[in-house]
C-alpha cells in the first residue's frame, strides 16, 4: 500500500457494529482468560456457534490455528488452560 | 430453540390453528422451528443467533458479531435481486474502516505491469468503460452449518449468498492500462480492511490471469443500481460472477499483477478443497498442490423458497413450489421437482433468464396428495450438465454443499 492509501485509511472512521454483549460465555475456570485472549480478535460468540460438536482435540486444532495461522499472542500454558476451558464449556458430550 | 422437541410442539400448534379455520392464508405459515436457520444447524448456533440489524441493513440473521457475519434470511429470496440492505455480510477481520467514495484511490501495479498508476473514483468512473452485469454472491462456507459432521467456522445456513446487478468496470481495461507483462501469473488484491492484531495476516487474495481479464470481472461501485452498501464493500468491490464470494475482495484498494503465485495463508491454507470430488471445471493451477485446491467456481445449487420447511396444507390443495437455482455461469439448464418424497419428479418451469451468472426462478404447482407427511424436493441441473447431489460430499471445511433441496409438508 502506498502512504498515501495508508493516510487515508488511518483517517477513515472504524464500522460501528451492534452491541455483542448478548452473548456471553459460560462461567467456568480461566474465563477471564478465554475472553482476554479471544475476544481480543472477535466477539465471544464465535465460540458457542462453533459447539457442542468439537472435542477436546478438535479445540485444540482451533486454538493452534488461531495461533499459528492468526497470530493470536498466547503462551503455551495459557493455550492449554484455553483448550480446557472450551473443551470443559464447549466440547462434545 | 431449534430442537427437534420444539419443532414438533411449533407444528402441533400450528395445526392446532388450522384446525380452527379462521383468518389463514391459503397456505398457512407457521411451523418453523426458528427463523434464524434451519434445525440441523448445531445446537450452540441456534442459540446464539439472532435477527438483528447492522447499520443501513435490515434485520439479518447474526451469526457472529466481530468481525460482522450476518446471513439474510429465507424471505430475501423470494426475489431474484436481493435487496441491498438484506443482503448478507461476511468479513474474516474486525478493522473494517469506512473508506469515503470522495478518498478513495485504487493503486494498480505490482511486478508484472509496465506502468503501475493509482486511480480515483471519478477517474475510474470517466475513463474506463461501465457495464452491468446480474451475477450470483455466495460465500465459500455457505451451508457450512449443514455439514454432517459438522465442522468448524462460521456456521452458514443457506443465507450467506444473494444476487445483484453489479455495475462497474473491466478489471482486464484497468490491467490493460497498467500495461500487463506476459510473466503475470496472478493478480493480488488488498482491500482496506484488517486484523485486530498487526499480527493477523492481511486478508489478501488472488485470480489467475485469465480470470482475472476475464470480460466479466467487474470492479463495481454499484449493486442494484444504488452505491454498495458499507458492508458489502463500498465503495469498490471486485465481482468474479461464477467464482465463489472468497475471490470478491471488498473495500478494494490493490489490485497487483504478479510474477509469483501469491503465498499466504488465505491462498495456500485457507479456501481449500480436495482434489478430484466435486465436478469442477475451472482451475487454478498455480495454487494446486497434490492434495487440493483453491476453491473456484459455484456448484449447481437450489433453494426452495415456498412452501416452508414444516408447513401444513391440506389433501387435494394446489401447492406451488418456488425457488431460485444458479450456478457456476454455465447457466441452468432444468430445475425438477419431487412432490412424492422422491418417488416421481417432474420439470418445473423456469422463470426469465437474467442472466447466466444471476439465480433462476422456477416454480411448479401440484395438488397434496393423502394426509401424512410428505417431502417436497428440487434438483437443479445446469448447461454442463451437472447436477444437485444425493448425498452430501464431505470435506473438512464444509463448502460445496448442494444436497438436493427439500421442505418437509403435512398433508392435513
Amino acid at each position: 500500500m502506498t502512504a498515501l492509501i495508508a493516510l487515508v485509511l488511518l483517517a477513515a472512521p472504524a464500522s460501528k457494529y451492534p452491541d455483542e454483549s448478548r452473548v456471553q460465555l459460560k462461567e467456568g475456570p480461566d474465563k477471564a482468560l478465554v475472553v482476554g485472549r479471544c475476544a481480543a480478535c472477535h466477539s465471544q460468540d464465535y465460540i458457542p456457534m462453533n459447539s457442542p460438536f468439537l472435542d477436546r482435540k478438535g479445540w485444540e486444532a482451533e486454538v493452534n490455528k488461531m495461533v499459528k495461522s492468526y497470530g493470536a499472542p498466547m503462551e503455551p500454558d495459557e493455550m492449554a488452560k484455553i483448550v480446557d476451558y472450551l473443551a470443559t464449556n464447549y466440547g462434545k458430550k | 430453540m431449534g430442537t427437534r422437541r420444539q419443532f414438533l410442539k411449533d407444528l402441533a400448534g400450528g395445526a392446532a390453528l388450522l384446525g380452527s379455520g379462521a383468518l389463514l392464508p391459503s397456505l398457512a405459515r407457521g411451523a418453523e422451528p426458528t427463523s434464524v436457520g434451519p434445525p440441523t444447524l448445531p445446537s450452540g448456533t441456534l442459540q446464539t443467533s439472532f435477527l438483528e440489524a447492522l447499520p443501513g441493513k435490515r434485520p439479518l440473521i447474526k451469526r457472529t458479531y466481530r468481525p460482522p457475519n450476518f446471513e439474510s434470511p429465507l424471505d430475501a429470496f423470494e426475489q431474484i435481486f436481493t435487496p441491498n440492505d438484506a443482503f448478507f455480510v461476511r468479513y474474516h477481520l474486525a478493522r473494517i474502516p469506512e473508506v469515503a467514495a470522495a478518498q478513495w484511490k485504487l493503486e494498480v501495479g505490482g511486478d508484472a505491469t509496465e506502468k503501475p498508476f493509482t486511480v480515483d473514483l471519478a477517474a475510474l468512473q470517466r475513463d474506463f468503460e461501465a457495464v452491468e452485469i446480474p451475477a450470483v454472491l455466495q460465500c465459500s462456507g455457505n451451508r457450512r452449518g449443514l455439514s454432517d459432521p459438522h465442522v468448524p467456522g462460521v456456521e452458514w445456513g443457506i443465507g450467506a449468498m444473494g444476487n445483484a446487478r453489479w455495475k462497474g468496470v473491466r478489471l482486464k481495461d484497468l490491467l490493460a492500462r497498467a500495461g500487463l507483462k506476459k510473466e503475470a501469473v496472478e493478480v493480488a488484491f488488498n482491500g482496506a480492511d484488517q486484523g485486530a492484531l498487526d499480527s493477523t495476516p492481511d486478508f489478501v487474495k488472488s485470480l489467475p490471469v485469465w480470470k482475472a481479464t476475464d470480460e466479466n470481472t467487474l470492479l463495481a461501485w454499484q449493486m442494484n443500481g444504488a452505491p454498495l452498501p458499507h458492508w458489502n464493500g463500498a465503495p469498490v468491490r471486485l465481482v468474479v460472477p461464477g467464482w465463489t464470494g472468497t475471490y470478491w475482495m471488498k473495500h478494494l484498494v490493490s489490485v497487483q499483477a504478479v510474477s509469483q503465485p501469491l503465498k499466504n495463508f488465505w491462498m495456500a491454507s485457507a479456501y481449500r478443497i480436495p482434489k478430484g470430488k466435486f465436478p469442477i471445471v475451472d482451475r487454478f493451477l498455480t495454487q494446486e498442490t497434490d492434495a487440493n485446491t483453491p476453491i473456484t467456481e459455484m456448484v449447481v445449487n437450489s433453494v426452495i423458497t415456498g412452501p416452508r420447511d414444516g408447513q401444513v396444507v391440506k389433501s387435494g390443495q394446489a401447492v406451488e413450489v418456488k425457488g431460485i437455482a444458479w450456478d457456476n455461469g454455465a447457466g441452468i439448464q432444468s430445475v425438477d421437482v419431487s412432490s412424492d418424497s422422491g418417488r416421481t419428479w417432474q420439470a418445473a418451469t423456469l422463470d426469465e433468464d437474467m442472466g447466466r451468472f444471476s439465480f433462476r426462478g422456477f416454480r411448479h404447482a401440484f395438488k397434496a396428495g393423502a394426509k401424512g407427511d410428505v417431502t417436497v424436493l428440487a434438483r437443479a441441473s445446469n448447461r454442463q450438465g451437472a447436477t444437485q447431489v444425493s448425498q452430501l460430499i464431505f470435506n473438512p471445511a464444509g463448502y460445496h454443499n448442494n444436497v438436493v433441496s427439500r421442505v418437509n409438508l403435512r398433508v392435513g
